[in-house]
C-alpha cells in the first residue's frame, strides 16, 4: 500500500517538476529575450489565441482526471479491508493510545502486530477528536468521539515506526505518540502469550453482557424482548421506519447508547439507555462479543457489511 | 529610478486628498475611500508585523526537537493567534482594503466608492473586531487552533475562545461591507464608455472576490454562534456528549474557509495582470479567459470545501466529489497562469521592483498549485494531510501568492498613494530577499511532510531537525525582506523623489489623474473610449 501512495506521489512529482521548470523557464527566457531595448519600441499587439487557451484548458485538464482517477483508487483500497483483516480496537483520549487485541492483550501508546498480516483498526475517542497517523504505512484516519472510523494496513517487514496524532488535540498533541511494532508470526504469537494473563475482549464483552442482563432480553432463540444478537453482525435488518440498516460497529455502538434511535421492526423500544453507564473500552469489549455471536458458534461470521467510516449512519432524529 | 535627481523645487503647490485637511478628526471622520485605504494599510501593517512575531517565535521553538523554549500550552497558543491575525486581520483584508479601497473608485473613473460611510463603517468594523482579539490574547490568548475544530473548542480547551471568535465574527462583516460597495461600485458607477470588458483584470479580479466576501462571510458568522452557544450555554449541536456532531463543524467551517482562500488569492491575481501587462508593454494575454478564470475560481470554491475532510469520516462518496470539484478547480488556475506567461512573449520588458515580485508570484504560486494537486488526490492526501506538506502548501499560495502580489502591488501603485518614488534599488533587492528567504523556509516543509512531520507540533523526533533548522534560517531571511520595505517606504515619504501622474506609462484611469490624487479622483469625469492595455498601440509617456 506505501509503495502505491509512493508512485504516485512520484508521478505528482514529476507533473510538478515539469509544469514548474517549464512555467520558470518560459518567464525566464522570455524576459531576457524580450527584454526592454529601447524605451520608445512598441511591440507586436497580441491580444490572445483561442487555439492556445483550448489547449492549455484541456491538457491540465486531462492530467488532473488522471490523477483524480489515481488517487480515488488508491483511497477506495484504503477503505476496503480484506475480510480476514485481524481487528484491533482503538481507543484515543488525551493525551494517550490505547489499544486492545482481541486476545486481550492491552497496550498504550505501543501497538504489536504480525508481520505479513492485514490489520483492521476500529477506533474511537473518549474525548476530542484525534488523528491515527502511522507515516510509514501511509495512513491516518480521524479518531471521533462518539462513533467508529477504521483504517487497515499489513505490514511487510519487520520494524518499529512512529504513531502520531495527526489532528490537533489540546496541550499535549505533539505527546501522543508511540510507536509499531511489527514482528514476525512467531515472535508475535510469543508476545501475545507472555505478559500477565488477561482475559480475551470476547470473554471480558460476555461478562459485561451478563452484569448488564443483556441476555435477559435478549435470548438467543428470538424468544425475547429484544431481537437475538446471533449472527447479526455484517446483517441487514429493518427499522420500524421501514428503513434497512446494515448492523455495523456504529450501529451496534448506537443501539446500545441511545437504543430508541432505531428500533428493529417488531420490537418495542423499551430498552434503557446505556449512554453514561458502559465506557469506549467497555463498548468494543460488547462489540467483540457480539460479533463472535455466529449462528453456528464456531465459525464467526465474516465482516461483509460496509466498513465503518465510509458509510456515514443518518443523523440521530 | 534612483539616477532621478530629485525635482529641484519640491513645493507642492496642487491641493491633493492628503493636504486637502489635517488633524486627526480628518483622518478618522474621513469618508474619502483614499484615506480609508490609508488607515486599512496602517492597521493591517500593524498586524501582519504581530503575526510575524508569533510566526518568529515559532520557528525558533522549532530549532530544536524538545519543546524547550516555550511550554506546549504557549506554543499552541502562537500558532493559533498566527493564523488568526495572519488571516483574518492581514491576509483577507490586505489588498481588498487597502489597494482595492484606494483604486476600484479610480480604475472605474469614479469619486469614490458607492457607500462611502458604510467603507469606513467597516474600518470601525474592523478595528473593533481587532481589538476583541487583541483583548483575548491580552488576558490568556486562545488555544484551538485558527480552525476552532470542536469538540476541543467547544468543550474542552480551557482558554479565551469565545473572544477570540467574537473578534473573528465582528471583522467579518467588515469584509462584507467592503464586498457589498465594490460590486455597487462596479456595477454602477463606471465612467462613460468603460464597458465591462473595458475594465482592468484588477477590477474583475475585486467583483469575484466580493461575490465570496458577501456570501461566503455570513456562513462564518453562524458557525461561530453556534460555537458560542454550544461552549456557553451548552446547547448540543458538535459535541456527540450532547447529542451533537463534531464533523458538522469541519463542513461549517471550510463552508466558509476554503473559499477565504479565493478571498486572499484572487485580488493577488487581479495586481499581478495589471503587472505584467504595464511591465511588458502587452495587452494581458487572453483577457477574457482570465476575466471568467476569476469568476470560474469564484464559483467552484464554493464547492469544494470537503477537500478538508478526506480523513475526517466524511464518507468516502463525498471524498470522491470533493476531490474531482478540488481539480477543477486548479482548471482556472493554471490558465491564468499561462495566460500571464504568455503575455510576456515578444513585450518589451523591464524589470522594475513590481516585475519582479509578479515574476516570483508566478513561481511561488505555481509550486503553490501544484502541490495543491497533491492534496487533492485521494490516497495521498490520506498520508500527507495533517502534516507539513500542507502547511508548505498553503503557504506558497498565501505567503508566496498573496504576500508577493500585495508587496508588488504596494510598490506599484505606491507613487500614486503617496506622490513619492520608493528607493527602486532596495526594492529590487529586498525582491530578491523576500523570494529566497521564502523558498528557504518552506521548501524544507514539503519534505518535512511527506516524511510524515505532523503539524502543530511543539515537540518532533530528532530526524527532522536539519529541515527545521534550515526552515527557520529561512525564516530569519524572509523576516529581513519584509522589514526592508517598510523601512524604505516610510523613509520614501519625506525623502522620495517626487512622482509624477504615471510614472510607470501605465494605462489605466488611475494613472490620467495627478500622484496623489485630488480629493475628487479626477478634475473631470474621464471619458473611457479605448480597451484595456493598450500598451502596444501607442507610447504611453511617463509623465
Amino acid at each position: 500500500m506505501a509503495s502505491d501512495v509512493d508512485n504516485l506521489y512520484f508521478f505528482l512529482l514529476a507533473v510538478t517538476a515539469f509544469f514548474s521548470t517549464l512555467i520558470a523557464g518560459l518567464v525566464i527566457f522570455f524576459a531576457i529575450r524580450y527584454r526592454r531595448r529601447s524605451e520608445v519600441e512598441l511591440p507586436e499587439p497580441i491580444t490572445g489565441s483561442t487555439k492556445l487557451e483550448t489547449l492549455w484548458t484541456v491538457i491540465p485538464a486531462i492530467i488532473v482526471m488522471i490523477i483524480f482517477g489515481w488517487g480515488a483508487k488508491v483511497f477506495l483500497s484504503f477503505n476496503r479491508a480484506p475480510a480476514d483483516a485481524m481487528p484491533i480496537y482503538v481507543v484515543g483520549k488525551q493525551w494517550m493510545w490505547k489499544l486492545q487485541h482481541l486476545e486481550g492483550q492491552r497496550e498504550i501508546n505501543e501497538l504489536h502486530i504480525p508481520v505479513g498480516r492485514a490489520v483492521k483498526l476500529i477506533m474511537s475517542s473518549e474525548d476530542v477528536i484525534h488523528s491515527f497517523y502511522v507515516p510509514a504505512f501511509r495512513v491516518k484516519a480521524d479518531v471521533l468521539p462518539g462513533r467508529y472510523t477504521s483504517i487497515w494496513f499489513k505490514a511487510t517487514q519487520p520494524g518499529e515506526y512512529h504513531l502520531f496524532c495527526a489532528e490537533y488535540c489540546g496541550t499535549k498533541h505533539s505527546g501522543m505518540i508511540g510507536k509499531v511494532v511489527s514482528m514476525e508470526p512467531v515472535a508475535y504469537e510469543a508476545w501475545l502469550s507472555g505478559g500477565p494473563r488477561e482475559q480475551s475482549m470476547t470473554a471480558r464483552g460476555q461478562t459485561l453482557f451478563q452484569n448488564f442482563s443483556c441476555h435477559t432480553c435478549h435470548k438467543p432463540d428470538g424468544s425475547g424482548r429484544g431481537p437475538a444478537l446471533e449472527g447479526i453482525f455484517g446483517k441487514s435488518v429493518t427499522l420500524q421506519t421501514g428503513q434497512a440498516v446494515v448492523v455495523d460497529e456504529n450501529y451496534l455502538r448506537e443501539s446500545i447508547l441511545s437504543p430508541s434511535s432505531k428500533v428493529v421492526a417488531g420490537y418495542q423500544p423499551v430498552m434503557p439507555a446505556f449512554q453514561g453507564l458502559v465506557n469506549e473500552d467497555g463498548l468494543v469489549q460488547l462489540l467483540a462479543f457480539i460479533k463472535s455471536l455466529g449462528p453456528q458458534a464456531a465459525a464467526p461470521p465474516p465482516s461483509t457489511g460496509p466498513v465503518p467510516g465510509t458509510e456515514r449512519q443518518n443523523s440521530k432524529p | 529610478m534612483s539616477t532621478l535627481t530629485a525635482p529641484t523645487v519640491p513645493v507642492e503647490t496642487q491641493e491633493h486628498y492628503l493636504n486637502s485637511n489635517y488633524g486627526i478628526r480628518s483622518w478618522l471622520l474621513t469618508v474619502d475611500h483614499k484615506r480609508i485605504a490609508l488607515l486599512y494599510l496602517a492597521s493591517i501593517t500593524l498586524f501582519f508585523f504581530l503575526g510575524g512575531f508569533f510566526a518568529v517565535l515559532i520557528r525558533l521553538e522549532l530549532l530544536t526537537p524538545q519543546g524547550d523554549m516555550v511550554q506546549s500550552e504557549t506554543y499552541n497558543k502562537l500558532f493559533t493567534m498566527h493564523g488568526i491575525i495572519m488571516i483574518i486581520f492581514f491576509l483577507i483584508p490586505a489588498i481588498p482594503a487597502v489597494l482595492g479601497n484606494f483604486l476600484v473608485p479610480m480604475m472605474v473613473g469614479a469619486k469614490d466608492l458607492a457607500f462611502p460611510r458604510i467603507n469606513l463603517l467597516s474600518w470601525y468594523i474592523y478595528i473593533l473586531g481587532g481589538l476583541i482579539s487583541l483583548g483575548s490574547i491580552v488576558v490568556g490568548g486562545v488555544d484551538t487552533g485558527w480552525t476552532f475544530y470542536t469538540p476541543y473548542s467547544s468543550t474542552y480547551s480551557n482558554s479565551y475562545v469565545i473572544a477570540a471568535g467574537l473578534g473573528i465574527f465582528v471583522a467579518g462583516f467588515s469584509s462584507i461591507l467592503t464586498g457589498l460597495n465594490f460590486i455597487v461600485t462596479i456595477h454602477k458607477m463606471r465612467a462613460p464608455g468603460l464597458t465591462w470588458f473595458r475594465l482592468p483584470l484588477f477590477i474583475w479580479a475585486h467583483y469575484a472576490t466580493a461575490l465570496i466576501q458577501i456570501l461566503a462571510t455570513p456562513v462564518l458568522a453562524i458557525t461561530i454562534v453556534l460555537l458560542a452557544l454550544e461552549r456557553g450555554f451548552h446547547i448540543g449541536i458538535f459535541d456527540p456528549n450532547l447529542g451533537g456532531d463534531p464533523v458538522l463543524f469541519q463542513h461549517l467551517f471550510w463552508f466558509y474557509s476554503h473559499p477565504a482562500v479565493y478571498i486572499m488569492i484572487l485580488p493577488g491575481m487581479g495586481i499581478i495582470s495589471e503587472l505584467i501587462s504595464c511591465f511588458s508593454r502587452k495587452y494581458v494575454f487572453g483577457y477574457h479567459f482570465i476575466a471568467f478564470s476569476s469568476l470560474g475560481i469564484a464559483v467552484l470554491g464554493f464547492l469544494v470545501w470537503g477537500h478538508h475532510l478526506f480523513v475526517s469520516g466524511q464518507s468516502a462518496y463525498a471524498g470522491l466529489i470533493f476531490s474531482v470539484l478540488s481539480f477543477l478547480v486548479a482548471i482556472p488556475s493554471a490558465i491564468k497562469v499561462f495566460n500571464w506567461t504568455a503575455t510576456l512573449y515578444k513585450g518589451s520588458i523591464s524589470y522594475q521592483a513590481p516585475m519582479l515580485y509578479a515574476f516570483g508570484f508566478i513561481g511561488l504560486f505555481a509550486i503553490g498549485g501544484l502541490t495543491g494537486l497533491f492534496l487533492a488526490a485521494l490516497g495521498l492526501d490520506v498520508h500527507l494531510h495533517d502534516t507539513y506538506f500542507v502547511v508548505a502548501h498553503f503557504h506558497y499560495i498565501m505567503v508566496g501568492g498573496t504576500v508577493m502580489a500585495y508587496l508588488g502591488g504596494m510598490h506599484f501603485w505606491w507613487p500614486k498613494m503617496t506622490g513619492r518614488m520608493y528607493p527602486e534599488g532596495w526594492a529590487r533587492f529586498s525582491a530578491l530577499v523576500v523570494f529566497i528567504g521564502f523558498n528557504l523556509t518552506f521548501l524544507p516543509q514539503f519534505i518535512l511532510g511527506y516524511l510524515g512531520m505532523p503539524r502543530r507540533y511543539h515537540a518532533y523526533p530528532p530526524e527532522f531537525q536539519v529541515l527545521n533548522v534550515m526552515s527557520t534560517a529561512g525564516a530569519s531571511i524572509l523576516g529581513v525582506g519584509y522589514l526592508l520595505p517598510m523601512i524604505y517606504f516610510l523613509w520614501s515619504l519625506k525623502y522620495g523623489p517626487l512622482a509624477g501622474p504615471n510614472p510607470w506609462g501605465a494605462t489605466g484611469l488611475e494613472w490620467r489623474t495627478a500622484s496623489p490624487p485630488p480629493t475628487a479622483n479626477f478634475k473631470e469625469v474621464p471619458i473611457v473610449t479605448e480597451e484595456p492595455y493598450e500598451y502596444s498601440i501607442r507610447e504611453i509617456k511617463v509623465v
